[in-house]
């Protein structure tokens, strides 16, 4: 065996692996489809976004928020798998929060939906933990300013952060649904600002 | 186990490659890889501590080259062999076989109690909360150690927080131990604290970068009470 395998090898062995698990009836193709299905569609970062809206605007919804992301996130309906127990960290003047799981890929999927490459692979997850203020600025563009507190949330057990960005200046005026499409991925995962 | 998966404080890995406008999917057989996760953890083949052990096992250089999906298929496949469910040489012929026939279909079959088990297990999860009598031995503010101890199997206690002090910031409750579910062993469920750690404490004085902290959660049998420091000590 090569290293790494070809794409064709993988796909063939991968292929290999689903027919043997369809042959002995712990799978099946429309139980991949769904799946792949759910994260394309019905689970991504737009339901993080209408989390950090929320908050934004209702109060007393955000100090739920903060108590227990897990209950707050359960009023909007969402929560589930890789989200049973979830944190929100929230991102002020004096402190920026981001989120890493250097022991393998764990990431709030009920809010973010599945992870990108980048969060997965081992120059981010090395490094975000040694070197965050740097890394923000030369690879993510975003300089934190030597006056904010860099919190790393390392997520190693079964907790799954999400970073509660910071309101943009400028959206006072701006609806809940609005709001929700100023706010990425990226912010909430903690490497970039919400910009208006 | 002290293995490369284990990447917190590792140098040299090079830059983040960031994808603009990347897919959820980058080719049709990470789709499979992904569901295996799910079915198979269904089929009670793994539990999702055995299930990051398992990719923890792949040979270094191959893990850190191939892509994040192949690690999935690794894993599902290394417990589906282990338990008997399949072959290794069946999976060499017919992934042979489908390297010389990669238009074949695959096997028809449906089963509608997975595709339920799918739909219930993304929205209800799969909670690793466990109830426990055991009182918790530490609390908010304590200053806890991380013991040196380096286990040879499946923990989540990371090297670079390995005899490392720190605060407690949290605590959760009782967790399935992974130190034991992930070795095959019973759930025997343990305190999980959210503990905080400066970064000159984790990288040193001339190295950490300033006003930053790394939080980690820890189970309770990583950690001591930190040591009080003798009057004059330098910590």
């Amino acid at each position: 065996m090569t290293i790494p395998r070809s794409e064709a090898e993988i796909a063939a062995r991968m292929k290999a692996l689903e027919a043997l698990m369809i042959e002995k009836g712990i799978m099946t193709t429309e139980a991949v489809d769904r799946l792949a299905e759910i994260y394309e569609n019905e689970v991504g970062p737009q339901l993080g976004a209408a989390v950090v809206a929320k908050a934004w605007t209702d109060p007393e919804f955000k100090a739920r928020l903060l108590a227990s992301a897990t209950d707050a996130c359960a009023e909007l309906g969402i929560g589930g798998l890789q989200g049973e127990d979830m944190v929100a960290a929230e991102n002020t003047d004096d402190v920026h929060n981001v989120i890493v799981c250097t022991l393998c890929s764990c990431y709030p999927w009920p809010v973010l939906g599945l992870p990108p490459n980048w969060y997965k692979q081992p120059a981010y997850r090395s490094r975000i933990v040694r070197e965050p203020r740097t890394m923000l600025r030369d690879e993510f563009g975003h300089d934190v300013p030597e006056s904010v507190e860099v919190r790393v949330w390392d997520s190693s057990a079964e907790l799954r952060y999400m970073v509660l960005p910071q309101r943009p200046p400028g959206t006072e005026d701006k609806s809940e649904a609005e709001l929700a499409e100023l706010v990425t991925r990226d912010s909430m995962i903690g490497v970039a600002p919400v910009r208006a | 186990m002290n293995g490369v998966h284990d990447l917190g404080g590792t140098d040299g890995l090079g830059p983040v490659i960031v994808e603009q406008n990347e897919p959820v999917w980058h080719a049709e057989w990470e789709k499979a890889a992904f569901a295996l996760f799910a079915t198979n953890f269904r089929a009670g083949l793994f539990n999702v501590d055995m299930f990051r052990s398992g990719i923890e096992q792949m040979h270094p250089a191959y893990y850190l080259l191939s892509p994040y999906y192949e690690h999935w298929m690794h894993t599902a496949e290394h417990f589906a062999v282990e338990a008997g469910v399949i072959d290794a040489a069946e999976l060499d012929a017919k992934m042979q076989h489908y390297l010389d026939h990669p238009d074949e279909p695959l096997p028809e079959r449906s089963d509608p109690d997975l595709l339920a088990f799918v739909d219930a297990a993304v929205k209800g999860g799969a909670p690793a909360r466990r109830e426990s009598d055991a009182a918790p031995s530490f609390k908010v503010g304590d200053k806890v150690t991380v013991t040196q101890d380096s286990p040879l199997e499946h923990t989540r206690k990371a090297r670079y927080i390995r005899g490392k002090t720190g605060v407690v910031e949290s605590g959760h409750g009782t967790f399935i131990y992974p130190d034991s579910a992930g070795n095959g062993r019973g759930e025997d469920p343990k305190h999980v604290y959210t503990v905080k750690f400066t970064n000159v404490e984790l990288w040193g004085a001339d190295n950490a970068e300033p006003n930053g902290v790394v939080y980690f959660d820890v189970w309770e049998p990583y950690l001591v009470p930190a040591a009080v420091p003798a009057e004059g000590a330098l910590r």
